[in-house]
């Protein structure tokens, strides 16, 4: 069986909300292996991009194929099979605050596989260890800091060692520490296990670290896609804005 | 402008806000039918949950038993002095065990039980679920690769449906002891001679179906407090909105399909004590 070369391929996706058109014709590919960023003012469907990836969402028009597998063409079964081989790391991480965070990261691993007991905690602990939370395992989610949250987040996403990743805002909320430490997890785990990523994030310095390539949405349309200089060159109003805001020379926006 | 205009003017809007506010309530309806049939389906559908259901089941019934323990003494040692009242006069009080059952098996115990579950456990699922919803988690729960409707949905309703008869069995059995707690102050009755007094004129059947019919009551709750926590939305006050509605629309519902449950166990069992 030959190996798809893009793992995602967003194909004049639109998708609408009560009328209002969030997502037009939009295009773009992820080659596998590689990290793409999904940038964009907030409510220009970056959110949305990832929630219609993981099937969470349906596009109104438009085609998405998860390694060459359309998704919509899937029934409910074949999209559980497709969403095992991916993870979701949630803006606000969405950890489930009735279980312990070894009880969160061992959610997945207890329901799709058949480790044993002692199997399900030395993973649980290897992938907590990974984002520097394997002394943390009791803790419940509200005794958390948004960053460790987000780690947290991050661990349950990688059990099941998907080999894509969507990350929807890693930064946000965040210390630029605890921001350079997500996105070099993020990297590490790019080089070490070919992970293709879709990160979205408004966060410029982390976008040019993780991102082998950028998408840039405002108002439904891609208006920048390339790698990183592509940003730099851009005349769009929007995409300038971006820039200054990164170097701080931002001082007025256009609303 | 003539007065009959002026209330035309005035009704005009009315008659508007009435009719979007009966196609909304209509379209409701529709969205709570489709969950409920699908809730149906899922039922006989694998993965069946087993643990998840088991754990709601401790959930929803062993924590509300102090509460259906402490109403169905309550209750009894009530029906108990209301009977007495009415008896006294006829020179009956030999039927009040008889009465006193009659009336919880049939009536009281199923129906007080499905309205005290519908408080409780309603508005926890509802305000549970709705938090789920506004956070994500239910979105976590799909992208881990977990059918969410049948995870917290479908498993909630089974509870529901397994608790009930078993808690309405227990509001049963402890409205007879408050009654007799009640009797035994006043008249001495032995615990032995009241109960045999009790269920002298019962035949299992008379509980047997006002108990199964809790099931259904299980379901009504179960479908709508999951229904209305699975589409909250606006924050904290959409969570708060959907526990109040679980609770009122489930206990609205339930004494409404009550009237027609009676009515299907008369015409099923005629010659019966109830």
């Amino acid at each position: 069986m030959s190996v798809p070369v893009q793992a995602i391929r967003f194909e004049n996706v639109s998708k609408s909300f009560d009328g209002r058109r969030v997502l037009e014709n939009v295009s773009f590919d992820v080659p596998q292996g590689t990290a793409c960023c999904v940038m964009g003012r907030s409510g220009t469907g970056k959110s949305v991009t990832l929630k219609l990836l993981m099937g969470l969402l349906k596009p109104d028009s438009g085609r998405i194929y998860v390694n060459d597998t359309e998704l919509a063409a899937l029934d409910s079964r074949e999209l559980v099979e497709i969403r095992k081989t991916m993870g979701f790391l949630f803006q606000y991480s969405a950890l489930f605050d009735s279980l312990s965070v070894a009880e969160n990261v061992a959610f997945p691993l207890r329901r799709h596989t058949r480790m044993t007991e002692g199997d399900i905690q030395a993973s649980v602990r290897e992938r907590l260890a990974e984002v520097g939370l394997d002394n943390e395992l009791d803790k419940m989610p509200l005794d958390l800091s948004g960053g460790m949250r987000k780690r947290v987040g991050l661990a349950r996403a990688l059990a099941l060692e998907p080999s894509i990743l969507l990350v929807d805002e890693p930064s946000s909320g965040l210390d630029p520490i605890t921001t350079l430490e997500i996105d070099n997890l993020l990297m590490n785990l790019k080089a070490a296990k070919h992970t293709t990523m879709v990160v979205v994030t408004h966060n410029i310095p982390s976008a040019r670290r993780i991102g082998d390539s950028l998408v840039v949405l405002h108002e439904g349309h891609i208006v920048v896609q390339g790698k990183a200089e592509e940003l730099d060159k851009s005349k769009h109003e929007v995409v300038r804005q971006f820039m200054e805001s990164a170097e701080g020379r931002l001082t007025h926006g256009v609303i | 402008m003539s007065n009959l205009d002026q209330l035309r003017r005035r009704g005009k809007p009315r008659l508007i806000d009435m009719t979007s506010a009966f196609r909304r309530l209509c379209s409701e309806a529709g969205l709570l039918s489709v969950f409920a049939s699908r809730t149906i389906r899922g039922v006989l559908r694998r993965p069946f949950e087993l643990k998840e259901i088991v754990h709601q089941i401790v959930e929803i019934g062993w924590r509300s038993l102090p509460l259906v323990i402490m109403s169905g003494l309550a209750i009894g040692v009530v029906l108990s002095m209301h009977t007495r009242a009415t008896m006294d006069r006829f020179g009956a009080e030999a039927l009040i065990p008889t009465a006193l059952a009659i009336a919880l098996l049939s009536e009281t115990g199923p129906l007080m039980t499905g309205l005290l579950v519908a408080g409780r456990v309603g508005a926890g699922i509802g305000a549970e679920l709705g938090g789920m919803k506004i956070t994500e988690q239910i979105d976590a729960l799909e992208s881990l690769a977990v059918d969410s409707f049948h995870y917290l949905a479908v498993t909630r309703v089974m509870a529901c449906m397994i608790a009930l008869p078993i808690l309405t069995t227990v509001m049963n059995f402890s409205g007879l002891i408050g009654g007799y707690l009640a009797e035994t102050v006043i008249s001495g009755v032995s615990l032995r001679a009241y109960f045999r007094q009790a269920f002298q004129d019962i035949a299992f059947a008379d509980y047997v179906l006002p108990t199964l019919k809790t099931t259904v009551f299980g379901f009504i709750i179960g479908t709508v407090s999951s229904y209305l926590g699975y589409t909250a939305t606006g924050g904290s006050e959409g969570v708060g909105r959907a526990s109040t509605r679980s609770v009122v629309l489930s206990s609205m519902l339930l004494i409404v399909v009550n009237v027609v449950l009676v009515r299907i166990i008369q015409m099923l069992v005629r010659d019966h004590a109830l």
